[in-house]
Parts: structure tokens; sequence; C-alpha cells
């Protein structure tokens, strides 16, 4: 069993909690007790129906004001797989949330209403969904139950999507008509709807191939934390010296010729090991330690790849960044500390070429800063070289996240773009 | 663990992104601490510590809050495991915090010292000068942990503020804190309770034995199976029973419930537990049910 991480984005208009709630209790994740707590809250306010967004909605706050501003995970699981979803307010002053559980997902589930069709806010999530490079979109087009099951309405809307969709650069694309509230094509197909040929959601999300999303071409391996044991128990480890990280990319093998960065100089792998034995490879999302066969100065920052394929070293980085602080605003000579893979540096502003509209995808170049949620593209300057790739080739090795100095917040999500 | 097609497991999956986790800590941090209380989560971090660093042993400390309350056979657990180790167990007493008069005991029959960890904890805290204190809280036990930080940030109070935490994206973890203040790990944050299950099966880690079915002398308060135990007053309508039960969470014998039950292998566990329809903190914990919000408020003053 994998596990299947998916973000969803939209407002309990939408339907977004009416979802995650069927998708939670027909897998069985939604308990006794908390349905219970959830019923007993919406009869005390008077609704009239069981509120779903309770269960998400965790915070006093949320559930005073009636909205969700956080991202809340939960977790549910079929024989299939296991599934991780990322639940993250639709509103556009919640931007920072989205980018925030898009960064990690496989997926993501955009909501569309049926009487409603493609709005600017369906083209706001599918925009942050390609721009973090989440590898599956599936446009739920829900409640269909209230557009009478239309087949017209359902291709009216998907054409319009995918004219939309091709100007992004969009990954895989799956529309699938569905009514949240009454089940159909959520967890099976439904019979109202004897002209989709598809998956139910369910289905989609149980058999949607991730596997190969990850980068097993180009080894990246950031050195996070060097292991040498100084009160040994056992002599054999007296001169162990190992670089324990998580591989970011790449298949590394024992024998296999590799590069470290920033020294240039080149030794072979010897030893893959773990706690439970050494392994034959690593590929990502595994944490091993390296044993290289040569000795070399090694520390946490550093990179290991292949001496035919390296990341670009760079001090000078060309990237997207979405703006996170509820205060301070980005603009040129703005001085941060930016962390990318396991180093960090201080950054400097060189200039912010553009504003992004993410509504319109307006280039606005007389922008001077970016505020919060506002997204745009910037050059920085890194006080010592990072070992970088494009974001669309590795989201590893081409994120990176930018704290400010004054706060300790962190206060922007940055993606690195033309590499160089 | 390894497949031709390049799959990994769930479980391979989360214990990789745990010792991340532990070795990002390790690597930015001056004082980490690793909160070991002998419950299950807590049993299953300390592995995830030892695979970390291994061959080295764990670079940092444990810490208990020891509420003398707890099960006997948890915190004979608790020392055997820390000693096989060679792990320095600090053990923090909120009896001691009640004699140095820094809280009260609380008085009546519903006492519990629940409340009054958080004050040891923060103390010890400030004492020892930890940075940063690994939990082995998870975001399925309970909706307020649902919005926490895999690294959350504690005010020099040691309070969480669940309204301004810092977004948290990729494996990227923002460590920067300044003296006095720290930070919350949770390694075992996408972990499920049946995750934590199938972990301690696959790897045949050992568990304090009251997980496991056993005969008890229990008494019934607010639909809760509570044991027999000098902690705890009972009124006079609460009469004492035998019955074969075993515990889903070890906290204090004064709040913690026993679930009926006959599952006396790791195998029945999980069985049981695939089937469950009430959550773990619903079933066994009353310091949980005082309100909706009861973990958000004490999170806030500095909780687990």
């Amino acid at each position: 069993m994998d596990i299947l991480r998916f973000a969803t984005a939209g407002s309990v208009d939408d339907g977004k909690s009416t979802l995650i709630g069927r998708l939670l209790f027909d897998s069985k994740a939604i308990f006794e007790d908390q349905l219970e707590a959830v019923e007993r809250t919406s009869r005390d306010r008077g609704n009239e129906y069981t509120d779903l967004s309770l269960l998400t909605d965790g915070l006093r706050a949320e559930r005073e004001q009636g909205i969700t501003i956080d991202v809340a995970y939960r977790y549910f699981a079929t024989p299939k797989r296991k599934f991780i979803i990322a639940d993250t307010p639709g509103h556009i002053q919640y931007t920072r949330n989205m980018v925030t559980g898009a960064s990690t997902a496989d997926l993501a589930i955009v909501l569309i209403d049926a009487r409603k069709g493609v709005l600017e806010q369906s083209r706001r999530h599918a925009f942050l969904t390609t721009l973090l490079r989440v590898p599956h979109l599936v446009l739920a087009v829900n409640k269909m139950d209230l557009v009478d099951y239309s087949q017209e309405r359902f291709e009216e809307i998907r054409e319009e999507f995918s004219s939309f969709a091709s100007k992004l650069n969009a990954p895989d694309l799956t529309f699938i008509p569905i009514s949240a509230l009454h089940g159909d094509n959520v967890v099976s197909r439904s019979e109202n709807m004897p002209w989709y040929n598809g998956s139910s959601l369910l289905h989609h999300l149980e058999h949607v191939h991730i596997a190969s999303d990850r980068n097993l071409v180009d080894v990246r391996f950031p050195v996070q934390y060097v292991i040498r044991p100084q009160r040994a128990t056992d002599p054999a480890f007296h001169d162990y010296r190992g670089y324990a990280g998580q591989v970011a990319g790449g298949v590394l093998k024992p024998g296999d010729e590799v590069m470290h960065l920033p020294s240039g100089l080149t030794t072979r792998i010897a030893s893959i090991d773990t706690f439970d034995g050494p392994v034959d490879e690593a590929f990502a999302p595994m944490s091993v330690t390296l044993r290289l066969e040569d000795d070399i100065d090694i520390s946490r920052g550093d990179m290991i790849c292949r001496p035919n394929n390296q990341p670009h070293v760079a001090q000078e980085l060309e990237a997207m960044v979405c703006w996170m602080a509820d205060v301070a605003k980005l603009g040129p000579r703005t001085k941060l500390t930016i962390k990318h893979t396991t180093r960090t540096a201080r950054a400097v502003v060189r200039d912010l070429h553009y504003r992004l509209d993410v509504n319109t995808l307006h280039r606005d170049e007389s922008a001077e800063s970016l505020g919060l949620n506002e997204i745009g593209r910037v050059s920085l300057r890194v006080t010592q070289p990072l070992f970088v790739d494009d974001y669309a080739r590795n989201r590893l090795t081409g994120g990176f996240i930018l704290v400010d100095d004054a706060t300790n917040n962190t206060v922007g999500a940055g993606m690195i773009v033309e590499a160089k | 663990m390894l497949q031709c097609d390049y799959t990994t497991s769930q479980l391979d999956v989360l214990e990789a992104e745990a010792i991340h986790i532990m070795r990002e800590v390790a690597a930015e941090f001056e004082r980490p601490c690793l909160l070991f209380s002998g419950g299950k989560d807590s049993i299953v971090m300390l592995r995830i510590a030892e695979k970390a660093f291994w061959p080295a042993p764990i670079p940092f400390p444990l810490m208990h809050v020891d509420t003398g309350h707890n099960f006997s056979e948890v915190i004979e657990f608790r020392d055997r495991r820390s000693e096989e180790l060679g792990a320095r167990l600090i053990v923090a007493s909120v009896q001691d915090s009640i004699d140095a008069g820094r809280v009260a005991e609380e008085t009546g029959r519903r006492a519990s010292r629940n409340r009054l960890q958080t004050t040891t904890l923060l103390d010890a805290i400030e004492d020892n000068e930890y940075d940063a204190v690994f939990g082995g809280a998870r975001r399925d036990e309970e909706k307020a942990r649902a919005k926490e930080r895999v690294f959350s940030f504690r005010d020099e109070f040691g309070q969480w503020d669940p309204k301004s935490q810092r977004p948290e994206l990729w494996n990227l973890y923002n460590a920067k804190i300044r003296k006095g203040e720290h930070i919350r790990v949770f390694p075992l944050s996408n972990w499920t309770e049946l995750d934590i299950w199938d972990y301690i099966r696959r790897e045949g880690i050992e568990i304090p034995s009251i997980y496991y079915a056993h005969t008890r002398k229990v008494f019934e308060r607010d639909g809760m199976l509570l044991a027999d135990s000098e902690f705890i007053i009972r009124d006079e309508d609460e009469q004492l029973f035998d019955m074969v039960v075993r515990y889903r969470t070890v906290g204090d014998v004064t709040c913690t419930g026993a679930v009926q039950s006959a599952a006396a292998t790791v195998e029945e566990i999980i069985d049981e537990i695939a089937a469950t329809r009430i959550t773990e903190r619903g079933a066994t914990r009353a310091d949980d049910r005082a309100s909706e919000a009861s973990m958000e408020d004490r999170k806030r003053e500095g909780y687990f």
C-alpha cells in the first residue's frame, strides 16, 4: 500500500466539505464520537443538516466564524491506498494556505459548481496547482443533481476549462461529474449519469499512477547530517563516517561514481546504510546514510550528484515567489534568509520583474512590491552558492522558503525558474 | 522495502519522513530533547530516533513529565527501555512542582494532575534550556492537532498561537527562534493510530503489557472504565468489578479509561482497531471531554 497526498481547494459553497465528509464517511474514517460531536454542534446552532465542515474546522476561531482559515490534514485509507488530504480554504485571502497544501500534493481536486461553471476562483485554484507543479489535477464538477445530470452542461464546463488549462501547461487533467451530496460518482459509478464512462472519484484516487512523478533520473542527495559515532560501543564503527539525508532525486547504488558539490571531487558510493542493514539502491523519498570510498570534506548543506548530471551551482536565482507575510512587503533590496534543501544562506531581492494577477494571469510590470498572498517573478542574489534545479524538473531541489530576520517567520515560498 | 517499480509502502514513506525531521532537528538546534512517556507513540518515536542516527547513539536526552499517577507497568518499561538504549532520561516530576508551590493540587473526586503537567513541562524546558522538544502527537488524534505544524513554534511563555503558525512547505522546516523560545517537533504528524500499530507489528517493537488484554479491577464513570487506584476516590455507587480489558492510550491512571477487549497480540489489536468506530481519545480520555475546544485550550497554554 502506498500513500497519495492530495489537496482540495474550494469553499463550503462548492460542496468541498460535503465531498470530504463523504470520502471519510464512506471509507469509515469518521468515527461515531466525531460524528456525534458534529451532529450535536450542528443542532445547537440550529442547522437543519449535519455540517460536515465542523469535522475539519477544528480551531475555535474557525467554528466561531464558520470558515476554514488554515490547512487541515485528514487521513483515510482504503485497501488500495493511504490518503492524506490537505484541506485548504478557497478564498483569495488564503492563497498562502493553498500554496502550502499544494506544495507536497501528488494530486489536487478543484471543485466546480455545475450551475455556476468555471469561475474566477476555479481558474485561480487551477493556476496555483500548476504553479506548484502538482502532477495530477481533478476537476470535480459538483452538484450535477442540480443540473439534471446534464451531459451537455458537463461538456460545456469541460471545454471551457480545457481551453483555459492549455494556457497553464496543466499536468494530467481529469474531469469527473459528481454529486457530493448524493454520492454520485464519488465512491461508485452513478446510475444517474450513464453517459459518463470514466472512473468514480475514489477509484481515480486509488489508481492514479504516481510512482513515476518523482524524479528518478537526476541523482540529488542533499547532505543533511554527518554521522560519526563518538562513543560507539562496537569497535567496527570507530572510523565510521556516514552522510545522512533524504534522496531528492534519481536512483543511487553502491559502486556508483558520484560527485560532491561544492568541491567538484568525485568518488564512489561504498555503501548505502540504514538501521535495518545496507540496501541495494536508494531513491526518493528514502532517508538513508551514504558511505563514500574516498575521504572528502563533506558537511551539511552540500550536495551529492553524478559527475555527468549536476544541478546548477547558482548565486543568482530567478524564481516565482508567493509572499506570505502579513505586514512586511517584498521588493527590491529586501533582505531575507533563504532555506533551500539543507542549505541556509542570506538573500537579497535584486529585482521584481512583475506581479501576477492570480485571477487573470495578467503580468503587472509596474508593480513595486508584493504584499500578502501576491505572487511575482523575482531575481535574488544569495550569499553562497545553492545547488538548484528548475522547480519544474524537481520540486525538492527547485523549491525554497524565505524567512524574515526580524520575526523569524516564514514569509515566502519560491519556485526556481530558468536555473543557470 | 524495495520493489522494481520504485513504489514505497506507506510505512516506509512515513518512516523516511520522520527520520528526515529528526535529523533536521539534530542539525539545526543546540539542545533538543525527546518526550518519552512509555506510551506507544513515544516508543515508535524512539525507534525512529534510533534509526535516524545509527550507528551513533541518539544525540539528545529523553524527558518524561511524571505526574506520579502513572501506571507502574509503564514506568517500569520507560526506565528499562531508556537503559537498554543507553539514553539519558530526565524525569520532571509534577510532585516536585506541587512541593515547590509552582502548582496547586486539584481537589475533589475528579481531581487530576493532567493540567498541572504543563507547568512542570515548561519549567523543565526552561531549566534545561531545551530549544526543540520532540512530541509523539499525531494529527489524526484530535481536531486542534489536525492543524498543527510539524515544527510548531512556542513563544517564551511556551504558548501556541494557532492563528499565526508558520507556513510549512515541501520538506523545508523553519528552525529559527530567539533565546527562550522553543519548537515542538512532531515527527509522527502524518501517522494514524493504525499506522502506529502496523509499525509496531512490522518492527517487532516491545510495548508495555497494559496495551494487551488482561484482567483488571475497574469501575464505571461517565461511560468510561477506570482502574482501581489509590489516586482515585470512588463514590459509593461506583462498584469495582473484574473485567478483561486493555488500554488504547496511556495517560494518567485518573483519566485514562480501559476498553473491554480480548486482544492479546498486536495482530488482534490491529483487527480490533480496524473495526472500531470510536476514536482513541474519545473512547479513553476524560481530559479531552471537558469541552469542544479543550485540547486547543490546553495546547495554547503549552500542553504536549
